[in-house]
């Protein structure tokens, strides 16, 4: 199984997201932002959060434009895979991959704590080693993740079963209280907590590691 | 040419950074400010010289990066 983790000038999440992914068992490929393609035989690539491009015009429109995003568009159209944290929800959002939006929070301030997020669907690569209607703590760290969607959007995302997660209780203002989103084909998903950092018992909490083993285990059949 | 481009949030989504600058308002002592929206204003040099090219032109920049059009408007003025 192989991971390509895209590196934008203001990425903080990129090595935290590549340890996760290889203590799953991937192997893992860096790739920088104004690299025109993917290492051949990617499966996933996972876009991290941090402050790409310093946040400038709007969280993650630059990267969304960057040559490397390019070819990220082009490989989930040819059906692969692709994990948008924080950061990189935002761009998979700002790309049309993924339908909404992500803008400030609406409480106005930044939040970094762990928060309680209730599993919406076990059927994706990427939620299939968890229940549905599991309880889970996984930490969120945003000033943007306030995720803005209409109500046809929300009640097409119900009626395909695409909220992968949603927060037991509201931090930031998110329509219906959503915290991340899979792609018509089940195969992209974006969310704004960070399993990533809670993927080992060093992290304080292990409750994100099952994502990364859900995905490997996805991959590895497939 | 110039051209500068106002990009706001469109109707009906909520801006808390405009309300927050209404509280803060109110806080200084302003009385009767409504609801306050806050936006941006985009300033950019183009090379074009017909006008309706420079507006097409600027339209396209302002669809494809200027603004995010799922919840943001933008106004184009060209001169």
């Amino acid at each position: 199984m192989k991971a390509a983790v895209l590196v934008f000038p203001g990425s903080n999440c990129d090595r935290d997201l590549a340890v996760a992914f290889r203590n799953a068992g991937a192997e893992v490929t860096m790739v920088w932002h104004k690299d025109n393609a993917l290492p051949a035989g990617v499966d996933v690539v996972g876009i991290p959060g941090g402050f790409s491009f310093g946040d400038y015009l709007r969280c993650g429109a630059i990267a969304a434009r960057s040559p490397i995003t390019r070819a990220v568009i082009e490989h989930t159209h040819r059906g692969g895979y692709a994990l948008g944290i924080c950061n990189g929800f935002q761009v998979l959002t700002e790309t049309g991959i993924l339908p909404g939006a992500l803008m400030r929070n609406a409480g106005l301030k930044f939040i970094c704590k762990p928060v309680d997020l209730t599993v919406e669907t076990a059927d994706s690569a990427f939620t299939a080693c968890y229940a549905k209607g599991q309880r889970i703590s996984i930490p969120i760290a945003h000033h943007d993740g306030n995720y803005v969607a209409d109500a046809d959007l929300v009640a097409r995302l119900r009626d395909e079963d695409r909220i992968a997660f949603s927060y037991a209780e509201n931090p930031n203002g998110s329509t219906a209280g959503i915290a991340g989103i899979l792609s018509e084909n089940r195969r992209v998903l974006g969310l704004m907590p960070h399993p990533e950092r809670a993927a080992e018992p060093a992290h304080g909490g292990t409750d994100g590691a099952a994502l990364f083993r859900s995905l490997i285990g996805a991959l590895a059949l497939a | 040419m110039k051209a500068r481009v106002h990009v706001m949030l469109k109707d009906g989504v909520l801006d808390p950074q405009g309300q927050a600058v209404a509280h803060a308002l109110g806080t200084l002592g302003f009385q009767g400010v409504g609801e306050v929206r806050q936006g941006k204003v985009i300033d950019l040099e183009l090379a074009e010289t017909d006008r309706t090219r420079a507006e097409a032109q600027v339209r396209e920049m302002c669809e494809k990066l200027l603004a995010n059009t799922v919840i943001e408007r933008f106004d184009i003025e060209i001169g």
